[in-house]
This record gives structure tokens, sequence and C-alpha cells, in this order.
């Protein structure tokens, strides 16, 4: 359903300053004042310093933060429902922060969409003409509403709940309308915010599933925001990460796992299984192409590799590339050795 | 020591002269505004007499199985419905019928009023801080002041009968209308309001299917306290000539007639419980969707 082509989301040099004179207290920020300085003297409130992230068409990205670090305010810029103090955001070409009253509107019908932490779904209305909703303000026919709504609806595993009403429904399943509300209206970018963190963990675990399953179709532009360094590394194609406001390191799951950028990070990282993050090509041996070796993809994680070379009994396994040829090999020291970093794990 | 005891007073002949300015520029306003006044209330005039001539030339079995239906579908209550035809009956067996018909199509004209004009001020107040903080004392006022007193400048204007009889109730009737629609519409949902925005709602598309369906239970609850002192008001707008229950409760005083009093005093409090249980059953299925079934 993928009809219009991703597009990607560039963030620059975006700052938001909470207060009166928000405008006047940028330069300061800028001169490095910290966020406690500029409470305490001028009244304001940081909250996003020299934001630049590159969101690439098509793909996952994470901000990841603990409450305070400005990650909902940051998804709330892309689409401007929260105004900026200053810079760009430019999407698909276009600066939203530019836009007017009516091009933002146009914007917010046809480009994005968004699925909220605490569902925020219209209790008068059942489950389809939630759905709908997206479609109904664009001023689409009655009829095709109704058959996207549908479609989307059953995608996410709620065929047979369309007249339920939303207050009849578990908080997994009320999500699935939020997701499908979304969906349905068809727009290149989905802005996530702590979409899952409602839900308790087995279903989150599911939606997250569904999520990625859908994702493999649809190719949309993802932006996910979340407090769980686990159901970052899980979703995320590229992973931002705030603190206080400020971007302190962007990169790929992996990146960030093996290279974290401060203590704080590496506080975070410590307790993550690494299995399911590091993938085989980090600690595979090139060259030496074995023969007759059972072979694993570059791409394949740890774990994966671990388990299939206790299933083949073998001790090493050969790595092919995307191409499928042989580009090293690996066995169950460099995985462990992977697994369990020398130094790492200690509190 | 005089000036201990005595507040001190303007002038007596300041104050004369001050409540002559008053009332002669009033009167004047009158006399220049009237007949645009009574032009104006026109509509209002036909209104209340067609539908006090539907109430009372449609014969009384089709009035009463309406009554009946309406409360059936608005509360699903067979207690209410049943409790809504026996009164009336009883009301009807001791000769009250018309005076009752009058009543309720008065009550009638003053609600549709009161909503039609309530409610849009309602919205607006919601909309602007402003607005709300010059419209909230405007209310105050209208429900503090004695309803004689407004009596008067009503009168003056347009006379006695059903319109100025329809305008002091209205006035006196609409402050819960204009202060829940305010309510209801400012207590909405913050995440979902902002989810209506995100999907690019505009300012009608969001009032249209947002606001009022989530404000509508507490609108209702403005309904049905407008009808009840809509209700309050029969017996002083009796006074100027608005014909119904009131009127005879007003010769009973005079002739100190007491079950003549008993008897309409009563047939006010049914129509009252009726229209009290059958709208706020109405408002509680309105709210049947924002309660959480789900554990």
């Amino acid at each position: 359903m993928a009809d219009k082509p991703a597009i990607g989301i560039e963030i620059r040099k975006l700052y938001k300053i909470f207060g009166p004179n928000a405008a006047e207290m940028v330069a300061r920020v800028e001169n490095g004042m910290t966020k406690t300085e500029l409470n305490e003297k001028h009244g304001h409130v940081l909250g996003l310093r020299d934001i630049n992230i590159s969101m690439p068409a098509g793909g996952i990205q994470v901000i990841m933060g603990l409450s305070g670090s400005g990650k909902s305010t940051l998804i709330r810029h892309i689409n401007r429902l929260i105004d900026p103090t200053s810079g760009e955001v430019v999407v698909g070409g276009e600066d939203v922060v530019k836009m007017n009253p009516d091009q933002l509107r146009e914007f917010r019908r046809h480009q994005t969409a968004m699925v909220f932490q605490k569902f925020a779904l219209l209790p008068h209305r059942n489950v389809l003409e939630n759905t709908v909703y997206g479609l109904e303000v664009q001023g689409v026919d009655r009829a095709s509403q109704v058959k996207s709504a549908t479609m989307w609806l059953e995608r996410v595993g709620l065929k047979g709940f369309e007249k339920k009403y939303p207050n009849q429904l578990s908080g997994g399943m009320q999500q699935r309308v939020g997701l499908a509300r979304a969906l349905a209206n068809d727009a290149p970018i989905l802005l996530m915010d702590e979409a899952f963190s409602a839900l308790d963990p087995l279903i989150r675990v599911d939606m997250q599933t569904i999520l990625l399953d859908l994702q493999k179709d649809i190719r949309k532009t993802i932006v996910f925001i979340t407090h769980d360094l686990d159901e970052a590394l899980r979703l995320g194609d590229r992973i931002a990460i705030l603190r206080d406001g400020n971007m302190v390191q962007q990169g790929t799951g992996q990146d960030i796992v093996m290279n974290p950028a401060d203590g704080y990070i590496q506080s975070f990282v410590e307790h993550v299984n690494r299995g399911k993050v590091i993938r085989v090509s980090t600690v595979m041996k090139q060259g030496g192409a074995g023969e007759g070796l059972a072979s694993i993809a570059s791409d394949a994680l740890l774990d994966d590799a671990a388990r299939q070379l206790i299933a083949s009994n073998a001790t090493h396994l050969q790595v092919t590339d995307a191409a499928g040829r042989p580009v090293g090999t690996v066995d169950m020291a460099a995985i462990t050795r992977g697994i369990f970093p020398a130094g790492g794990g200690q509190i | 020591m005089d000036w201990l005891t005595k507040f001190p007073t303007m002038e007596t002949a300041t104050l004369r002269d001050l409540r002559k300015a008053i009332d002669d520029s009033f009167r004047s306003f009158t006399r220049a505004w009237g007949d645009t006044f009574e032009w104006f209330f026109e509509p209002l005039r036909i209104f209340l007499i067609q539908a006090e001539r539907l109430m009372l030339n449609t014969p009384w079995p089709i009035v009463l199985a309406v009554i009946g239906l309406i409360a059936w579908f608005a509360s699903r209550s067979w207690k209410i419905t049943g409790f809504a035809v026996v009164a009336l009956m009883v009301i009807g067996w001791f000769g009250m019928w018309d005076d009752t018909m009058r009543t309720i199509s008065m009550i009638f004209v003053c609600t549709v009023v009161a909503i039609a004009v309530g409610i849009p001020i309602g919205i607006v107040m919601a909309r602007s801080n402003r607005v709300q903080a010059v419209v909230n004392p405007i209310l105050d006022v209208m429900q503090t002041m004695p309803s004689f007193v407004y009596l008067i400048p009503v009168v003056m204007l347009l006379g006695i009968g059903r319109v100025p009889g329809v305008i002091a109730v209205v006035i006196y009737a609409i402050p819960p209308m204009i202060r829940l629609t305010n309510l209801g519409i400012r207590m909405v949902d913050k995440d979902v309001l902002e989810a209506a925005d995100a999907f690019g709602s505009s300012s009608w598309q969001k009032l249209k299917n947002v606001q009022m369906p989530l404000a509508l239970p507490t609108i209702m609850a403005g309904i049905n306290q407008t009808i009840m002192m809509a209700l309050a008001m029969v017996v002083i707008a009796a006074m100027i000539g608005v014909q119904g229950l009131g009127q005879p409760v007003l010769q009973a005083i005079n002739n100190q007639y007491f079950s003549i009093g008993l008897f309409n005093g009563f047939a006010i409090v049914c129509i009252a419980i009726i229209f009290d249980r059958v709208s706020q059953a109405y408002g509680r299925r309105l709210q049947k969707h924002l309660e959480i079934v789900h554990g």
C-alpha cells in the first residue's frame, strides 16, 4: 500500500525553549549556557538544544531518552504540533516550520500520521469510525474510507471488532486501532510517540512484531519514540539518544552498544542482551574461507549464530555477504567475546 | 457624634435626579425602540402561539402517546415512561390538562431558545479566555439578580404577554446552558484533541467530530438544569401574563385557595420530575461509551 514514495526527514539546528522571551534566549544557549543556568537566571526552560538528525526515507528512526529528555517534544516538531524556537524541519524538501496554517493542515492530512502513547481514540466512535478518521478529515469518499479502514483493521488483527467501542477493548487492542487509524491515512511518514509504552511487556513485544512485519510491506519513514532500550534496539534501523534536550549519540543499535559515547549511555547499554544486537560481521575473522562449513549471513545476530553453531555441532561457521559470497569465518570464542566483552558487565 | 451612627448618603435631591435621569432615558429608549423590539421578537411570538396551539388542539390520547414515546426513546426505562403517562393522566383527571399543555409548550419554547442562544455563546466562551472573563460575571448577575427586577424593563419594552414572559424565563434559565457548554468543551481530553490536530482537522472538524460529541453529556446536564429553572419561573412568568399552571397558583395566592394552589403546584412538580428523569436518563445513555467497561 506504499503508494507514495517514502520521504526523509531532515532536522537542522533545532532549538526549543519554553518561556515568554524564548527567541531572545537562543543566542544565550548557543553561547553555551546550561539548562540549569537558563532556568535560574532567566526563568526559561530549555527543551531542545541544537538538534541535527537526518532520518533516511523508509527506515525506522528511534529516538530514545528518559522522561524529560525532550523526545516527545522533538517528535511533535515533525508535524509541528509544537512550534520550534529556531531551526529547520525539512520533510520531503519542504520546511515544515515555514508553512502557513493551511499548508500545515494539508501536510498533516497527507504526509504524516501519528500514533499516541495514550491511544487518543474517539470514545464516542466505534472501531471502524475511529479508523476512518484521518480519511474523513481528508475528505475521501465514504466507500473508500470504509474499504481502507477495513483492510488495515484486518492487517492489525482486529477483524470482527469493527462495531466495538474503544472502552470495550484492552489497551493492546486499542493501540492496534490507533495503528490502523494511522496506517489508513496512507501517509509516507508515521510518527509513533511512545506508542507501546502503556502496554504490558508481552503485548508490547507482540505489537513490535506487528510493526516490523508491516514495515516490510509499507516501507514508511517511521519515527519511533521510546524510553526502553530493548525496544529501541529491536525496532530501530537507526537510534538517536537524547538527554536533557541534547543529542548524545546517533547510530545503529550496534554502534551504540559497541561504542557508547559516554558514561551515561554506557550505563544504559550495560544490561543489554548484546547477542540480540551485535551482528556476525563485527566479530568474524576476515578471509580464510573454510570448505564444507555451514554458512551464516554476515548481518545475522550473534544469538542466532551461536544457536546455529550448537545445532550443527561444528567449531566454525562460514560467513557470507548479501550476495552469498564467503567473506570470513566465525567460531564460538569470537561470538562469546562479542556477547561478553572484556571489562564489560561490571556494575 | 451624629456622623458615626448615621451612614453618610448623597444629597436626596441628587439621588432623585439620578433615578429620574435613568428612568427617563430608559423610557425614551423604550418609546424609540419598543416597536423594533416587538418586530424582532415577532417570530418568537408566532413560534409560541403555534407550539401552544399544537399542544392544545391535538387530541389528548395522541399527546399522551407522543410524550410516552419520547420518554421511552430517551430513557429506555419502563419505570420513567410509566410514571410520565400515569402522572399526566392524573393531572388531566384533576382538570388541569389545558394549563399543563400551555406550560409544557412554554417550557419547550424556552428550552429551544435557551439551547439556540446558549450553545453558541458557550462555544465562543470555550475558545477564548477573554470572552470567558467577560461573560462569566454577566452570567453571575443574571443568576443572582432577583427575577422581578429584570421583569420591569422587559415589561416596559414589550408590555405584558407571552413574549416578555419567555424572555424573562430565558434570562433566568440560560446561564447553566452556557456555563456547562463552556465547561464541557474545555474538559475535552487534550490527548484526543491533539490527535485530531495531528490528522489535520480544521477547527470546524474538531468542533463537530471531537469537542461537541465529547461535551454532549455535560451539555445535556445543562439542558436539564435549564428546563428545571424554566419550570421554577412558571409562577413568576404568570405575573406578566403567561398562561399555564402558574396563573391558578397566582389566583390561589390572591384568594387564599389552598387546594387550587396545592393541585397546580403538584402538577408543576410532576412535569418537573418527568422532564428531569427523562433528560437525565438520556444524558446517561450518551455517556455509556465514555465509561471503562474493559478491566
